[in-house]
């Protein structure tokens, strides 16, 4: 029971460590960027221009369900992730509305949106917005019946 | 003439309700609760196929994850746990990794010693399990076959061991 126990504390230890690098949270996004589903739903349904909408997480639930028009870059967490999304907006205009989005976790758990907008930053982006998705995608965005688009 | 157009009436407006009740979304009700869990085949870590009809007369613990989502792996010690407490009775937990790649599962795998198969998932079983869209997921499937709990988001260790339990003393 002992050995059980202390098995299972180092294994959790070991996973804390681990994910110590996951430490990029999305809560530590300030507020002013942050946009929720049903204010970009708006948004996308408006006459106005259009924002260039980039999924940042893991490929497999973009095949999924993803939102209508969006593209897929690559996780962020990972560097070859960031690589894309630089590729893909560096020949933009720094005052282009770009929304960036994941849901594949809790928000104060998802590895992606942080690095995603820290680099938009960093390349001097001014009109960068992250969709705040509190539980998963699947709960905050495809069963409120937003729109949703399937496959690659 | 009449009773005609009554039919007609009646059926259009048979049609518009039956259109309003659709499933609207891949994330509803394509593994309800009550029901047979969709069976797959899938490779594991090591190549060899893994069936889900193979485990019937188990109670199963089907955990979606994927190794850079936090909670996943945060409840996987604890998961490792019930499958050397509980395995001798009949529970069969098996991990369906999300990950776009297997390099990074193979290398968690071996790192926290998985004492169950780990197989990769893919699009066609996150839609086939009613959409896979956030990260964990775990259901408990019954010796039946049929699925008895889901669980969004990182389980109630202690409520899910005594669902376990449950589960296994039901023959």
């Amino acid at each position: 029971m002992k050995q059980n126990l202390k098995m299972i504390l180092t294994l959790v230890a070991a996973v804390s460590m681990s994910t110590s690098a996951f430490a990029q949270q999305a809560a530590q996004i300030p507020a002013s960027r942050l946009i929720n589903p049903s204010d970009l739903v708006a948004l996308l349904q408006s006459s106005k221009a259009k924002p260039l909408l980039i999924q940042v997480g893991s490929h497999v639930l973009y095949s999924q369900a993803h939102i209508p028009g969006s593209e897929y870059i690559g996780p962020a967490s990972s560097e070859s992730g960031l690589q894309q999304l630089r590729r893909r907006v560096e020949s933009l205009p720094r005052n282009k509305l770009i929304v960036i989005y994941c849901g594949c976790c809790p928000w104060n758990h998802c590895p992606n949106v942080k690095p995603a907008d820290d680099t938009l930053q960093a390349m001097g982006f001014t009109n960068v917005k992250v969709l705040y998705i509190a539980g998963n995608f699947g709960v905050d965005w495809v069963d409120k019946g937003y729109p949703v688009a399937k496959g690659d | 003439m009449i009773a005609k157009k009554l039919l007609i009436a009646i059926g259009v407006l048979v049609l518009g309700i039956l259109f309003f009740l659709r499933p609207k979304h891949p994330s509803q009700d394509s593994a309800t609760l009550g029901n047979f869990a969709p069976n797959f085949t899938l490779s594991q870590l090591t190549g060899t196929p893994l069936e889900l009809s193979s485990y019937r007369g188990k109670v199963i613990l089907l955990d979606f994850w994927a190794t850079w989502c936090e909670p996943c792996r945060e409840e996987i010690p604890q998961f490792i746990a019930f499958q050397r407490k509980y395995g001798s009775e009949g529970l069969q937990i098996i991990g369906v990794s999300m990950d776009d790649t297997s390099e990074p599962v193979r290398e968690f795998y071996k790192q926290f010693d998985i004492n169950y198969p780990v197989v990769m998932g893919n699009a066609r079983i996150g839609e086939l399990y009613g959409g896979v869209l956030g990260l964990p997921i775990a259901f408990l499937i019954g010796r039946d076959g049929r699925i008895r709990a889901k669980h969004i988001g990182a389980v109630d260790i202690s409520a899910t061991e005594k669902e376990i339990a449950q589960l296994l003393r039901a023959k």
